[in-house]
């Protein structure tokens, strides 16, 4: 049966009508439009639909939408402050680290769960907070770059 | 450009045009499009992999609600694709093929997952339901899944016409007197697996039929000249659709073949409603073009001095189903199978057969990798065997400037190999200590690699180039950008000539009714042919601008330079470009150039003898890597990898550092894990949780080496880098570990059981 959530995305407060088997990502993507997360692979495995739900990164696909009830979620589009881009955003930007923009999101809202929690990441605690972000492209290593970069960027 | 002047943004490093809206997770793929009143269309695949149809019932299916249509090969005017090669060289091709695919199974399917019904519905369970009332009877028939079975007498086969799709051959001097004057001969047989392309983005695009009764589809395709096969299928006029390339999850290759175009096409014609068709990720695994499997049995004779006086090749390749592009990649493989080396006899025998596995085509690479992996495996079992190392065996007889290849022709670039060969060894540094439970190894591997079509397919492209009042610029060229960056080099390029910011100039898309043709984004042709046909235009206008503002300003046309939105004399005046524009129109000069670039052409090589010249010209590199083998369990990890190209103009050092580096955390995929099962016809693993990708704790930091001959055909003397960035990765990795221990592998992916496997038996 069709469920109603309420949640924040983004800091702006949603009422949405959910169908039963929604996840986040129906949420997120179709319903409120949102079409900066991405679907890789809809099974958990790709990480191009990690978002923040309550400061931790979740997998939209794997997330069911009536366990966002009530939680606070950001999404690529809620990094930025009135144009002025993140620091992770500006060192992916700046070196290199975005090719197709695919997993890019993915990877942003990863890495900032990842800074969010430790801010002085060795280049290894970032190679295993990105295991599970597949990228197709870049080979990792302008995206580890840029979230080292991040430190510095700050 | 006059030659005081000093590149202001080629050659530096700078931020994609696209990587800001790209970071704010702002740009519209076509599977994150919508339209008010938009359908989702499915495919219906076939449960066989060879299995003849008795009836398909759809009536279930029909009376659903929510379904607004359900189609099968009837309902297709002309439900037949042809296989040649997409764009505009089919014609001028030798020997073209015309094999057939069609469009949804007509009495026959030839592999799993073959199309055969599509449904339209108001939302995406409605149509997922529709798929499963939808009744098919089957007949299941006797299949062939493996290429030199399907070469056999007798074998099943795949097409009426039987199972040889297409053969090639090299005739180089005479390969009988170059065994002779050998005095040692080696003869080794390699493998190449099935691979997916597993871009990001599954394949998707969306059609709808606009008010004046075009057609439209936004679709991820590399190529937009796509829009040839709809119309085709279609039956309707050339000029009543259009069709625009959407941003891309990656290429790869993949979307080089058509892929939803006519599916989501045929659904939006019919219901004359805007539809949604995009792959689930096991439909894109199991429905999609893959990596051609190969085998590869190599024979090569040489001198104990070095010297190689032979080599012989017979190649396989296994088609899969249908045609597609395999007849072209095999002639790739063909035309590069004794890759970087200089061999006086030469003989090759490629055949390209069907099977009923998955048909194969496009993959980055385009049958080089396959080449790369057979010549460069055999490089080192042929070292060994002279008791060379593999680098001073392969600088024995690497190709130099003039040396002639397998076609006979005379090589017209400098390939570098001994500079590329020494920095990457040199980067790698001393051996590292033993490690006890590891073998460690260390391995290489060179390539040489065309980029841009065949030179006897009058290759082209045109771009438009043009100032606005106010001083910006736009670029108009229908070139696909699949992540690769190709529409920031065109930016870039513009912006160079024109004397601009670079955010001053945009590009529009690639877009079959806004923009003129620039051909497909493969063949690693895209800067080469695009960013000519751009340079030449942007000169164009830069001349009008010149003249324009030398009058203005009451100087010479030679002493004026443009520079970051202004004109600028010698002594210090400067008038901004926005005024010169107006003025220019004003007074009827143009602003605005549109201009075709046309590639060499050559002859068409001789069918029977592969001698001609078959490329305008080749990238070259060396890679090398270093590896660990835990003894225990056969787990192997890259430790280090180098990879070193001479790029001939590195446009953005950046981007290309980019490129090195994904086409190596692809080839370490194909080395290791990657690999397409198809046991019998049934794909096993057609999800990415069993499909594995590299991941960041696969891939080391990759080190990327970046010469700059300026030797290349592209604009400023850039080659193009895009496939050959990954060609020898798989070759390399294996030969490292080949090296750690001590028995040659000669097929992959090298998971642990088999490299534990070779270990323990100690043989090959
Ligand atoms: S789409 Fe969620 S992990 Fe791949
Ligand atoms: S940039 Fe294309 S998948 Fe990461």
């Amino acid at each position: 049966m069709n469920q109603e959530i309420s949640l924040v995305v983004n800091g702006t407060s949603h009422t949405v009508r959910v169908g039963d088997h929604w996840t986040l990502l129906d949420l997120l993507h179709d319903a409120l439009d949102l079409k900066g997360t991405k679907d890789g692979c809809g099974e958990g495995v790709c990480g191009a639909c990690t978002v923040l739900v309550n400061g931790r990164a979740v997998r939209a696909c794997l997330t069911l939408a009536a366990y966002v009830q009530g939680a606070e979620v950001v999404t690529i589009e809620g990094l930025a402050r009135d144009d002025e881009l993140d620091p992770v955003q500006r060192t992916f930007l700046e070196l290199g680290a975005v090719q197709c923009g695919y997993c890019t999101p993915g990877m942003i809202m990863m890495s900032k769960a990842l800074l969010d929690e430790n801010p002085n990441p060795t280049r290894d605690e970032v190679r295993e907070a990105l295991a599970g972000n597949l990228c197709r492209c870049s080979g990792y290593t302008k995206i580890i770059d840029a979230v080292m970069a991040v430190r510095g960027a700050d | 450009m006059p030659p005081s002047q000093e590149f202001r943004i080629i050659g530096r490093s700078w931020p994609r045009h696209d990587a800001r809206e790209k970071v704010l997770g702002r740009p519209i793929y076509a599977s994150d499009f919508t339209m008010p009143g938009m359908l989702h269309g499915r495919a219906l695949r076939s449960l066989y992999p060879s299995a003849r149809i008795l009836s398909i019932d759809t009536s279930e299916a029909e009376k659903l609600p929510g379904v607004v249509c359900v189609l099968t090969h009837k309902d297709v005017p002309k439900n037949e694709m042809e296989m040649a090669l997409p764009g505009r060289m089919a014609e001028a091709t030798a020997g073209a093929q015309m094999a057939t695919q069609p469009i949804l199974a007509d009495g026959r399917v030839r592999f799993l997952g073959e199309a055969i019904a599509l449904v339209a519905a108001e939302s995406p369970e409605a149509a997922a339901q529709a798929l499963d009332l939808i009744r098919v009877e089957y007949e299941e028939l006797p299949g062939v899944y493996d290429s030199l079975e399907a070469m056999k007498q007798g074998a099943p086969k795949v097409h009426e016409s039987g199972n040889i799709l297409q053969r090639w051959h090299v005739r180089k001097g005479d390969v009988g007197s170059g065994f002779e004057e050998a005095d040692v001969i080696l003869e080794r047989t390699y493998h190449v697996q099935l691979l997916d392309h597993a871009y990001m983005e599954t394949e998707g695009g969306v059609a709808w039929v606009d008010p004046d009764g075009t057609l439209v589809m936004k679709v991820g395709t590399q190529v937009v000249e796509h829009y040839t096969d709809v119309t085709e299928a279609l039956q309707i006029p050339r000029n009543k659709i259009r069709l625009i390339a959407a941003p891309m999850g990656g290429g790869f290759g993949g979307r080089e073949d058509v892929t939803v175009e006519i599916l989501v096409g045929l659904l939006a014609w019919h219901t004359r409603r805007p539809v949604r068709l995009v792959y689930s990720r096991d439909e894109s695994i199991l429905a999609h073009g893959k990596r051609n499997a190969y085998v590869l049995r190599y024979k090569m004779g040489a001198k104990r001095s070095g010297e190689i006086t032979a080599l012989e090749a017979e190649v396989v390749s296994d088609s899969g189903a249908y045609a597609a592009l395999t007849p072209w990649i095999l002639y790739y493989t063909t035309a590069t199978a004794t890759g970087p080396y200089r061999i006086p006899d030469v003989l090759v025998d490629a055949s390209a057969v069907y099977t009923n596995n998955t048909f194969a085509s496009a993959f980055r690479g385009f049958g080089s990798v396959q080449a790369c992996f057979a010549y460069e495996g055999h490089m080192d079992a042929m070292a060994g065997e002279l008791g060379m190392s593999p680098r001073e065996f392969r600088e024995r007889n690497y190709l130099k400037k003039g040396d002639t290849i397998s076609s006979g022709w005379a090589l017209e670039s400098e390939p570098m190999l001994d500079e590329l060969t020494s920095r990457a060894w040199e980067a790698l540094g001393p051996p590292p200590k033993r490690e006890p439970g590891k073998k460690i190894g260390r391995g290489m591997a060179a390539t040489m690699v065309p980029y841009g079509r065949m030179a006897w397919t009058h290759d082209s492209s045109t771009a438009w180039v043009g100032m606005e009042a106010d001083g910006t610029a736009m670029v108009r060229c229908a070139a696909p950008d699949p992540g690769g960056g190709q529409g920031s080099s065109l930016v870039a390029i513009a912006a160079e000539v024109l004397g601009l910011p670079m955010s001053r100039v945009s590009i529009g898309p690639a877009d079959s009714h806004m923009a003129p043709r620039a051909g497909t984004t493969t063949a690693t042709r895209q800067l080469f042919m695009s960013g000519n046909a751009v340079l030449k235009a942007a000169r164009e206008v830069r001349e009008s601008l010149v003249a324009q503002a030398a009058q203005m300003l009451g100087a010479r046309e030679a002493d004026i330079e443009l520079v970051e939105g202004d004109a600028l004399t010698p002594d210090g005046r400067r008038l901004g470009l926005a005024q010169v524009v107006r003025e220019a129109i004003a007074s009827g000069r143009p602003v605005e150039s549109l201009a075709k670039y046309d590639a060499p052409v050559a002859d068409t090589i001789d069918p029977d003898t592969g001698q001609g010249k078959p490329f305008n010209d080749f990238t070259f590199g060396v890679q090398v890597a270093e590896v660990e083998v835990d003894e225990e369990t056969g787990q192997v990890r890259v430790r280090r990898f180098v990879t070193a190209f001479d790029v001939g103009k590195a446009i953005n050092p950046s981007a290309v550092e980019g490129q090195l580096q994904g086409g190596v955390g692809m080839g370490l995929g194909d080395a290791l894990m990657e690999e397409v099962v198809i046991d019998e016809g049934f794909t096993r693993n057609p999800h990415l949780m069993d499909y594995k990708l590299p991941t960041t704790l696969d891939t080391p930091d990759i080190e990327t080496i970046v010469l700059e001959s300026g030797q290349g055909l592209g604009p400023f003397g850039a080659k193009g880098i895009g496939e050959p960035a990954l060609i020898p990765t798989r070759a390399t990795i294996v030969n490292a570990v080949s090296d750690a221990i001590g028995v040659q592998l000669r097929e992959a992916p090298l998971t642990p059981e088999r490299v534990y496997r070779a270990m323990r038996s100690g043989t090959d």
